[in-house]
């Protein structure tokens, strides 16, 4: 890895967005550390996605700063920046019927010159994260004729093939089972704890954000509700203002995670919360 | 495979030579084309000579570069705007250029002494560009030039410039037929001043394209994702949609307008090779141009009175892609 100007990636100051005059971030102010994984949680049309497109560079704010490293994000090529940082989409649609391996390798794209093809090393590193996702097997299969979880399986590894300091997941668990989404994001918590991957998640599943996530995000309408780590952030108080429902929030013994169960609150509490 | 297509394309283009009104055995074709090229002491018979060289070899010339450019710009402008159906007329290309030339025909009928032989391409081919220019610029209001927004561009513009046609077609009265005629396609005027500005704007067209294989790959991993991978989408979409517009709008002034090569040609290959951009756009230009040397001789030398090639294209490989369309869907696979 390469060496660190600052023990900060991203610093945003008031940044805000909007579509078409409707605002979808206000004033936020963050900063992400190195080798930390954030949860970034809300109710849909938050400002979840938009967050992470702002990080990546596919949009620019409109009002504030971005900084990436030690200038400001903007300044960044694309191709300098895709070195860097990998995004895991939502949903991950690929035409024409190109093989996992073709897809998996395509993410080696910013490390290569215009004609190079790629190296050894390139290879073994395809083959590694095909075999940290478990597609090894699907490798010549046709991704048109994927499901939904093998699909999303390769989007990872995709984003991995990049080699990046950062991985942006956009609920890019959504459409798996229990064990892949156990496998993958253990997988992906091991690159944290053990290579120093930063990532940033935008998550739907509070427990799943608990057994992942070292510090949340909570956006709600586009303003920061409040950010920290699992223990400061994950009550029941917070979570009743980001989603309007009853929570109770319990360390489990058989996981070892905090968990969460809700209910649809009373519906005296639920007028006051509209 | 490039090898074996580029064999095919060249046995192609000289059996085509054999083929006309009056019959050549492919040994005396190669003793003219060698003649001429390298200047070979063995001299070719001199009716010959002129037949091959003055009469069929632009026409075949032209049949194979029209044929390999659009089978070419078929694959980039599926690649860029991510979609299996669209081709080199999708964003309304044809429509303007045959806009353009139905403006000269008009224009003649009303006694404006305009030269046939270079007006119908120059305006042709001012038709096409310009309506380039303006579904690009209604398109660019969405600054990311999604390819929904491209291709809705196309079939606004395409639509008002079809009734504008029609509006030509009207005052053109009894001569309505010329249009008729050029707007179904033909070879049959070509000259070597239609292949010499073919050619260089082919190849030059076609090393740009190949140029950004990978990137075109990765533009089916949709815009998104693209762009996380360094590829920047807005500038590759503005290079290829200029590069392949001026392509098909050349082609089109020297043969008219000549569908579905664009569409089959690419679609085939896919299923043959796979879908990497990086052989496919080389292999296109080869497939297309023996697909289209093949259409041509079948109507200039085979059928009995020469049918428009649009015409024929359309008739062999509309059905053809039908058939080819259900069977995808009876395989499974969604899409195309």
């Amino acid at each position: 890895m390469e060496s660190q100007d600052s023990d900060l990636l991203w610093q945003l100051a008031g940044v805000g967005f909007s579509y078409g005059g409707q605002s979808v971030l206000r004033n936020l102010d963050l900063a992400f550390a190195h080798g930390q994984c954030y949860g970034v949680l809300g109710a849909n049309g938050s400002g979840k996605t938009t967050l992470l497109d702002l990080l990546c560079g596919l949009l620019a704010p409109r009002s504030g700063t971005v900084r990436f490293g030690n200038r400001s994000l903007s300044g960044w090529r694309p191709g300098e920046l895709a070195k860097k940082v990998a995004l895991v989409p939502q949903d991950f649609v690929v035409r024409f019927g190109f093989s996992v391996r073709e897809v998996v390798e395509m993410g080696r794209h910013p490390h290569l010159g215009r004609f190079a093809a790629l190296d050894d090393h390139d290879h073994q590193l395809v083959d590694g994260v095909m075999e940290e996702m478990g597609i090894q097997t699907l490798a010549d299969r046709s991704v048109t004729r994927l499901s939904g979880g093998e699909k999303q399986r390769v989007a990872v590894a995709r984003a991995l093939a990049q080699d990046p300091q950062v991985l942006l997941l956009d609920e890019a668990t959504s459409n798996l089972d229990i064990f892949h989404t156990l496998s993958i994001l253990g997988a992906i918590r091991r690159r944290v704890d053990e290579q120093g991957l930063t990532v940033i998640a935008a998550l739907h599943d509070l427990n799943q954000a608990a057994f992942f996530c070292d510090r949340l995000i909570f956006l709600k309408k586009g303003h920061l509700i409040c950010q920290g780590s699992i223990d400061d952030v994950l009550q029941a108080d917070i979570i009743h203002e980001v989603y309007g429902v009853d929570a109770q929030v319990r360390l489990n013994e058989f996981s070892g995670c905090y968990h969460v169960s809700y209910r649809m609150p009373s519906p005296q509490s639920s007028v006051h919360h509209l | 495979m490039g090898f074996v297509l580029f064999a095919l394309l060249i046995a192609a283009m000289v059996f085509s030579a054999t083929m006309g009104y009056m019959s050549l055995s492919a040994g005396e074709v190669i003793k003219v084309v060698l003649h001429r090229l390298i200047g070979s002491g063995v001299y070719p018979d001199p009716v010959a000579a002129a037949v091959v060289v003055d009469v069929r070899l632009p026409r075949i010339l032209a049949a194979a570069i029209v044929g390999g450019v659009l089978a070419v710009c078929g694959a980039v402008f599926q690649a860029i705007l991510r979609n299996p159906l669209a081709d080199p007329y999708t964003l309304g290309i044809s429509s303007g250029a045959a806009f353009g030339a139905s403006l000269v025909i008009v224009l003649q009928v009303f006694g404006l002494a305009l030269p046939d032989g270079l007006s119908i391409p120059v305006f042709a081919f001012a038709g096409s560009i310009g309506t380039l220019f303006v579904v690009l610029a209604l398109a660019s209001g969405d600054r990311r030039l999604s390819s929904t927004s491209l291709i809705l561009s196309g079939v606004i513009v395409a639509a008002i410039l079809s009734a504008a046609i029609g509006f030509l077609k009207f005052l053109a009265d009894e001569q309505v037929g010329i249009i008729i005629f050029w707007l179904m396609g033909s070879f049959s005027g070509v000259s070597w001043t239609n292949i010499t500005v073919l050619i260089p704007i082919a190849f030059l067209g076609l090393a740009v394209c190949m140029l950004y294989g990978r990137e075109l790959n990765i533009m089916a991993t949709g815009e998104r994702t693209a762009a996380t991978l360094g590829v920047n989408t807005v500038r590759l979409r503005w290079i290829l949609l200029l590069t392949c517009s001026l392509m098909t709008a050349v082609c089109v002034s020297v043969s008219g307008i000549i569908g579905f090569i664009g569409l089959i040609v690419p679609h085939l290959l896919r299923h043959l090779v796979g879908p990497d951009n990086r052989r496919l756009i080389l292999l296109s230009f080869f497939g297309g141009g023996i697909l289209l040397v093949i259409a041509d001789t079948l109507t200039r030398a085979v059928l009995p009175s020469e049918v428009p090639i649009g015409v024929l294209t359309a008739l062999i490989g509309g059905p053809f892609f039908c058939v080819i369309f259900k069977k995808r869907q009876q395989d499974g696979i969604a899409g195309l």
